[in-house]
């Protein structure tokens, strides 16, 4: 008889996603809704979708779904959360619909101190309307509307998001993680696990950023990606926990 | 209880909270501000939740997120907060999530001023943020109204899962009235459980998705054709107006809201006169009503539509008189409060043109 | 019967509560009432005023344009109103805080040395209560008593409980002036 070594999360549908070959994003659903299930939250979940590449998450979680204006996520969360308190409700955004046009709601909900989690997922480009300059796009970095590679003078300067959120009382906690090989995606599970756990335990906001790639629009070959991950996004974005209720080493 | 004086901006609040409504959402604007101050204090003492958000944007995302997880929602503002709201409003209307949104109406554009204004008419009875979508918009004449349509409103909005708007403006926020909040009229409206609300897979059955996204051109178009299906079904069954002296009338205004008020004024103004002057009230501006229109189209010599805007009413006043009596109009914008004997002048002006 | 009656001065004289008040005591009455503040940008010592409505009929626009009444007690208030009153209005003026005399020769001005006799009273901030009893024991737009009971339901068991007894014989105060003041 052959042993089960590994199986599809409960928290996932049998959907085909919609994400590019090479993309990471499969790779933190995953880690989401293993979570989820870990927890035993997951049939008391509540999970909010954003605009951008995952906008059609709330097919691939299996969980109840709300999806999210551009941006508005973080706010959506808050209305189910103040209504629910004791479910588990969390947001899945990228760049440009948590850094950009979602800013005033990610910042004011970690400000309220939100008892909600968010799941970040920082690949430095807009993905879905085709590769334009992110937030978090690198100074240099080429896109469709950076031709001539990021400039400060013109396009100002990336955003590193869990540094500035760690600056408020109402974050319980923030972590940065990456997910460009296996060690660093058991370190991205345990994080994400723990941001859910700061939840059930009512300790306040957090939020997980994790560093992601798009072979897609960064032109590059799957492998290629990984390896432009690790050689340009950690250096600008370093990789560590900045809060937890459990302390920070 | 008795009937007490009260504050329109705090009556609408307390009769949310009669209606069920435990959750508020807003952010500070004049004329409307009563409204969070009241329900700041209110809602913690039933067990509910007042959130000041960031911004109306984020104000208005918080009711989609409130009222898809099943609860019952009121937020309010006024017209540039309104104006700010329209892209969650037309997410709520997309994903069929029912909510009562007040406007205070106050005049315009841009900044405009903080005095009464009526000059949303379009924005609130065209749906106004992008797509095909319609609101039930009701518009109160007097505070009792107000209080009384709130429940109402609700149960429109649960009925339709459907939002729904009451319109009133800065005069009927900051004035006070005398009101009777406990006898207010339940429905016998058959109301749905919200057996689509997303409250965790653990407690319905299957997987709820609260969503207004349809990437497939068809299938969006079947969503758009399934709301039409419900929005004929609101304006067949949600009209209401009032039809005061119009039975011998030469001369019928329509007017809405506060504005009412000031044409009831000059109809007794018009009678001492001996002008036989009427006046149709929509009280709910979409669905627009039709059938006082048809009632009085053969008797009266000519309408006029008095709105503190610069006319945007009147337009659906021509649409429902459909060119069998002139259509006039009178328009005052944001606090210049029409007076009964401006508009008795514009009276008997058109009536010595229309013989 | 449809009393009309604007109430204006600085923001803290207590224009806005004894225009409550009124409208109160109509309601006692069983009339119609409307109460409508000014409202605009926040500003101590600024401006206020308010428009009352007590009626026998239903009250069309709570916002007066042509009053019966006009209560003022600072003079950038008598200059503004005083046009807005009808012929014959009553025109109740507190003279310790206007130093000059109504323009107006058609309409009734009641001259009230109120703030003058709050203090000898113990406590200038009633000398709006004054200013209304002399205003309602002129009109008789409401019973005094109705104003009392008015005073009595509104502040009753809260913290200004207190207050109502002192009120009450501040309104009685301005009412008592009525006759020997009207000129």
């Amino acid at each position: 008889m052959a042993k089960v070594i590994y199986e599809k999360p409960k928290g996932i549908t049998d959907a085909i996603t919609h994400y590019c070959p090479g993309c990471t994003h499969g790779i933190i659903h995953g880690l989401v809704a293993e979570s989820l299930e870990e927890l035993g939250v997951l049939g008391e979940s509540i999970g909010v979708a954003p605009v951008g590449c995952a906008v059609l998450a709330y097919n691939y979680f299996n969980c109840d779904m709300q999806e999210a204006a551009h941006g508005r996520a973080p706010a959506v969360a808050t209305g189910i959360k103040r209504v629910l308190p004791d479910r588990t409700v969390f947001t899945y955004q990228g760049d440009g619909d948590l850094a950009a046009i979602g800013t005033a709601e990610i910042v004011h909900a970690a400000a309220r101190g939100e008892n909600i989690t968010v799941i970040f997922v920082n690949n430095a480009i807009y993905g879905m309307t085709g590769g334009q300059m992110a937030p978090t796009t690198l100074l240099g970095q080429v896109t469709t509307t950076t031709p001539y590679g990021r400039k400060p003078e013109a396009n100002g300067f990336p955003i590193r998001i869990c540094e500035m959120l760690s600056t408020l009382e109402g974050a319980a906690y923030v972590a940065r993680v990456s997910v460009h090989d296996i060690n660093n995606i058991r370190k991205a599970k345990k994080a994400i696990k723990e941001a859910f756990q700061t939840q059930i335990d009512r300790k306040g906001f957090s939020i997980v950023e994790v560093l992601s790639t798009c072979p897609t629009n960064w032109g590059l070959t799957p492998a290629e990606a990984i390896k432009w991950l690790k050689n340009n996004m950690i250096p600008h974005y370093p990789l560590a926990t900045f809060k937890s209720p459990w302390g920070v080493k | 209880m008795a009937r007490i004086l009260m504050k329109g901006n705090e009556a609408l609040g307390e009769a949310a909270i009669k209606a069920g409504a435990k959750f508020y959402f807003g952010y500070p604007i004049t004329p409307q501000n009563e409204v969070s101050a009241y329900m700041a204090e209110r809602l913690p003492e039933v067990g509910g939740v007042f959130l000041q958000a960031e911004s109306e944007v984020s104000a208005i995302n918080m009711v989609y997120g409130a009222g898809g997880a099943g609860a019952r929602v009121l937020i309010t503002s006024s017209s540039p907060g309104i104006s700010l709201m329209q892209e969650g409003i037309s997410y709520i209307a997309g994903a069929e999530i029912p909510a009562v949104i007040v406007n205070v109406m106050r005049g315009g554009p841009g900044l405009g001023g903080i005095q009464p204004g009526q000059a949303d008419y379009f924005q609130a009875t065209r749906g106004g943020g992008h797509g095909d979508y319609f609101m039930v918009v009701l518009a109160p004449e007097s505070i009792q109204e107000m209080v009384d349509i709130m429940q109402e409103a609700f149960d429109i909005a649960d009925q339709y899962r459907n939002p729904v708007m009451i319109l009133a403006d800065g005069m009927m926020g900051q004035m006070m009235e005398a009101v009777d909040l406990d006898n207010v009229e339940k429905s016998d409206r058959n109301l749905p459980p919200k057996t689509w609300a997303t409250t965790g897979m653990a407690h319905h059955q299957g997987k709820n998705i609260i969503n207004s996204l349809e990437l497939d051109p068809a299938k969006l178009e079947k969503h758009n054709l399934d709301l039409k299906k419900k929005y004929d079904e609101m304006a067949k069954n949600e009209v209401k107006y009032e039809m005061y002296k119009c039975d011998d009338a030469d001369i019928i205004a329509v007017a809405y809201g506060t504005t009412a008020r000031i044409v009831k004024n000059t109809i007794d103004m018009a009678s001492r006169e001996g002008i036989k002057m009427g006046l149709i009230r929509p009280i709910s501006l979409w669905p627009f009503p039709q059938e006082p229109f048809d009632r009085t189209a053969d008797r009266a010599k000519a309408y006029i539509s008095v709105e503190m805007s610069m006319g945007q009413m009147v337009e659906d006043v021509r649409l429902a008189v459909n060119g069998r009596k002139p259509v006039h109009f009178y328009g005052r914008t944001g606090g210049m409060i029409p007076e009964p004997k401006d508009i008795l002048a514009e009276i008997k002006n058109i009536l010595g043109g229309v013989k | 019967m449809e009393e009309r009656v604007i109430m204006a001065g600085f923001g803290g004289q207590g224009l806005m509560t004894i225009g409550q008040l009124l409208a109160y005591a109509g309601l006692e009455e069983d009339k119609n009432v409307s109460w409508m503040p000014s409202y605009g940008p926040e500003q101590r010592g600024g401006t206020a005023n308010c428009h009352v409505i007590v009626s026998d009929g239903p009250v069309g626009s709570p916002v007066i344009s042509e009053a019966t009444g006009v209560i003022v007690m600072n003079r950038p208030s008598l200059e503004k109103f005083e046009s807005y009153l009808i012929q014959g209005g009553v025109l109740v003026i507190d003279s310790t805080l206007i130093d000059v005399k109504a323009s107006r020769t058609d309409v009734e001005a009641i001259y009230v040395p109120a703030d003058e006799m709050a203090n000898e009273m113990g406590n200038s901030k009633m000398a709006n209560m004054i200013m209304l009893g002399a205003y309602v024991q002129k009109t008789g737009v409401v019973k005094l008593e109705s104003l009392f009971n008015a005073l009595r339901h509104v502040w009753g068991n809260t913290a200004k409980e207190r207050f109502v007894e002192p009120n009450i014989e501040a309104i009685k105060k301005g009412a008592g002036l009525i006759g020997e003041l009207v000129k």
